[in-house]
């Protein structure tokens, strides 16, 4: 039992300058979005009728999804098939995509004109099982609601373990904490179920409309490729997070389980590159590739930066045996799964009947920022006071 | 039976493997049947050379739509062709200026709104079905359902729908409804198609327009090219255009004869056939979660 550490509450001082900074953009992004909602979406952003998602669309929702991947992917290493050594990834990747998800839900109702019916899909008279949006939106709303059961364990030990001030959460902790944890590997299995399932239509969302999206991306199976890089992104987005947050909390990364965790990406990241090249062979589209367009130009970063290159780094056991590095070639993956789905759907799709072209206006990627800073922020709140971070060296006495 | 085996193996190879991925890989997606037209579709043959420019189809429109559209003497307005334009959340139909090749004197006038798709790709795209296809043609919409996440503005071939962006409350999806709202039993015609004062469009049955339209050709065919837009394009619409030139040089782009959501309809239909590969992959991962479980005395060592 005394190798075993478990997650603790980090107990750190919260409000440090960098929490201010968060707070500060945080406020900016109210403040632009109070504005859209007071004045409507043209007040706000640069959508018009050539140009009906944006950066709201394709960063705060589409992105977000693929970033929270982590969360089931982590999930089934440690969960199903039992790598027990990775149990320590599995609470923060958790609260990550159930944070990610929250905020694609927050981040969508900016960007619906009518935000109040967002319900409306759940709805079995309103149900539209032709639409790949439908598919997205019922998942999600399903797999939000698994992630917060998945989480409820966690918020439950607080009151039974660390926190006994309010005798009745304990009350309701020692309730509730037997029975999910009971039905929790029903739930981690709906959890990896419901994220293939809407990872990979999400992929199906462009492919109704070749006409206006480029042959860069459009092809037949955005569906696999959508999962399988979601499924790539899975791990390095846990690592970078990992990493990331035991340097803000002045904490060690733990090298141990990460750089281990580390030798599956090129594996997963390869099969990704495998079919992406495989599809762009077989669809002839690399014709496409010296025509000096912004669309190339941008695929090429995309796949040399966010896949060949971490991809031929992590190979290495250097790499992966060194916090910086590794650090270094996780971000690149994240955003370059990023960069391919802002890619997909902004810089691809290309409207029949352009106007002008398309690029966030400044009020669009305040509300985004604030968005990211609010999710760090409620982050580092629930990491000092829950215990989701495990960290070696500050093993509670068993 | 054999091939209940040969399926139940399919989805099995396919659950294992993750996914919709290599269901669809191992049997080539095949588009689902184009959908037909029903029978009593009604539908618009606009007659391209007739159009003289006017503009009165634009008033009509704005009146039929329940906007007060300026005096009708303000679309004389001969100006705005300057450029070309698109559908808009007060006008749901435009005309535009193209030169005419044969006689640079005599421009061409082409007229544009929604296409009222046979298989509509902004139909199959709403998550809350919020477009329905009436039997008797038109696609309409209902904002009471609509959420404004507008994926059918990016999903329409022809890019017709569009958004009150500036309204903070109660946006809508703006397009043409053929005048479902005024003419429910056919026995009044579009505003638009009443107004015209050249006759360029003729309001009728789908089926018979499209004879008519092929006996135009027929008999002008120095007149006409031997096209009927929207026939086949984009699975076939309730609009059907003839014109003295090819029709990419009118300001139509989209060509392509399938029907958007056939594809991708087939795909999301896969995936989740009778809930089938979704709970496969449950049962799948499940039965490798107990297999894989750690046995007990092993896990007391650590």
């Amino acid at each position: 039992m005394s190798e075993h550490h478990e997650p603790l509450p980090v107990e750190r001082k919260l409000l440090t300058p960098g929490v201010y900074l968060l707070l500060l953009l945080t406020f900016i992004g109210v403040c632009f979005a109070a504005w859209r909602f007071t004045f409507g979406l043209s007040s706000v952003t640069n959508l018009d009728q050539q140009h009906p998602w944006g950066l709201w669309i394709a960063f705060d929702v589409a992105t977000g999804v693929a970033l929270a991947a982590g969360g089931f992917t982590a999930g089934a290493l440690a969960h199903i098939f039992h790598r027990e050594h990775y149990h320590a990834i599995v609470r923060p990747a958790l609260l990550t995509a159930m944070l990610g998800y929250t905020f694609v839900g927050i981040g969508l109702m900016a960007d619906l004109g009518r935000y109040y019916n967002i319900w409306h899909p759940a709805m079995p008279w309103m149900w539209s099982p032709n639409s790949a949006l439908f598919e997205v939106g019922m998942c999600v709303m399903c797999y939000l609601t698994v992630l917060y059961l998945e989480f409820g364990p966690i918020v439950c030990e607080r009151y039974l373990k660390f926190d006994k001030r309010f005798s009745f959460l304990t009350k309701i902790s020692e309730r509730i904490y037997p029975v999910l944890n009971k039905i929790m590997p029903l739930l981690i299995i709906a959890g990896v179920v419901l994220s293939c399932a809407h990872q990979s239509s999400l992929g199906n969302l462009m492919v109704i409309v070749p006409a206006k999206t480029h042959p860069l991306w459009w092809t037949p199976i955005m569906t696999i490729l959508f999962l399988l890089s979601a499924v790539a992104v899975g791990f390095p987005m846990v690592i970078f997070e990992g990493i990331f947050a035991a340097w803000s909390l002045k904490l060690k990364p733990e090298m141990h389980i990460l750089s281990k965790l580390a030798k599956f990406i090129p594996v997963l990241l390869g099969l990704y590159l495998g079919f992406k090249i495989g599809d762009m062979v077989v669809r002839g589209t690399y014709a496409y590739l010296g025509d000096g367009s912004v669309q190339s130009t941008m695929w090429i970063i995309e796949v040399f930066f966010g896949v060949i290159l971490p991809f031929a780094a992590l190979l290495s056991a250097r790499v992966r045996n060194s916090p910086r590095l590794l650090f270094l070639a996780c971000l690149m993956i994240v955003l370059g799964v990023a960069l391919n789905r802002i890619n997909v759907f902004l810089v691809a799709f290309q409207p029949l009947y352009p106007v002008k072209s398309y690029f966030p206006a400044i009020g669009e990627i305040a509300v985004t920022i604030g968005l990211v800073s609010l999710l760090m922020f409620i982050y580092r709140v629930i990491v000092t006071y829950f215990p989701v971070i495990t960290h070696p060296g500050r093993a509670r006495a068993a | 039976m054999s091939t209940n085996r040969r399926d139940f193996l399919k989805m099995a190879g396919l659950a294992g493997a993750g996914g919709s991925a290599t269901y669809l890989l191992s049997e080539p997606a095949q588009a689902s049947e184009a959908v037909q037209p029903p029978p009593d579709a009604m539908g618009v043959l606009v007659d391209i050379p007739k159009c003289i420019g006017c503009r009165s189809c634009e008033y009509a429109c704005q009146e039929a739509a329940g906007f007060e559209p300026p005096p009708i003497k303000t679309f004389e307005d001969k100006s705005v062709f300057e450029q070309a334009r698109r559908p808009e959340p007060r006008s749901h139909t435009v005309i535009n200026r193209y030169s005419n090749p044969k006689d640079a004197a005599d421009p061409i006038y082409n007229k544009f709104n929604c296409m009222h798709c046979i298989d509509p790709a902004c139909m199959s795209a709403c998550l809350v079905s919020a477009f329905s296809k009436r039997k008797d043609g038109p696609v309409v919409y209902d904002k009471n359902r609509c959420m404004g996440c507008r994926y059918c503005m990016v999903a329409c071939p022809f890019e017709i729908p569009s958004y009150d962006y500036d309204m903070p409350l109660t946006p809508q999806v703006r397009k043409c409804n053929l005048c479902a709202h005024l003419v429910p039993d056919q026995q009044e015609v579009p505003a638009c198609v009443k107004i015209c004062p050249e006759e360029v469009m003729t309001y009728g049955k789908r089926s018979e327009l499209l004879e008519l339209a092929h006996e135009k050709i027929r008999k002008q065919p120095d007149v006409y090219v031997d096209h009927v837009y929207g026939e086949h394009e984009g699975g076939g619409t309730s609009w059907l255009y003839i014109s003295p030139v090819p029709f990419d040089q009118v300001g139509f782009k989209y060509f392509d004869h399938k029907a958007p959501p056939r594809l991708t309809e087939t795909i999301q239909h896969a995936e989740f056939k009778y809930f089938v590969p979704p709970l496969m992959l449950y049962g799948l991962l499940g039965a490798a979660m107990w297999i894989a479980r750690p046995d007990k005395d092993s896990s007391a060592e650590h």
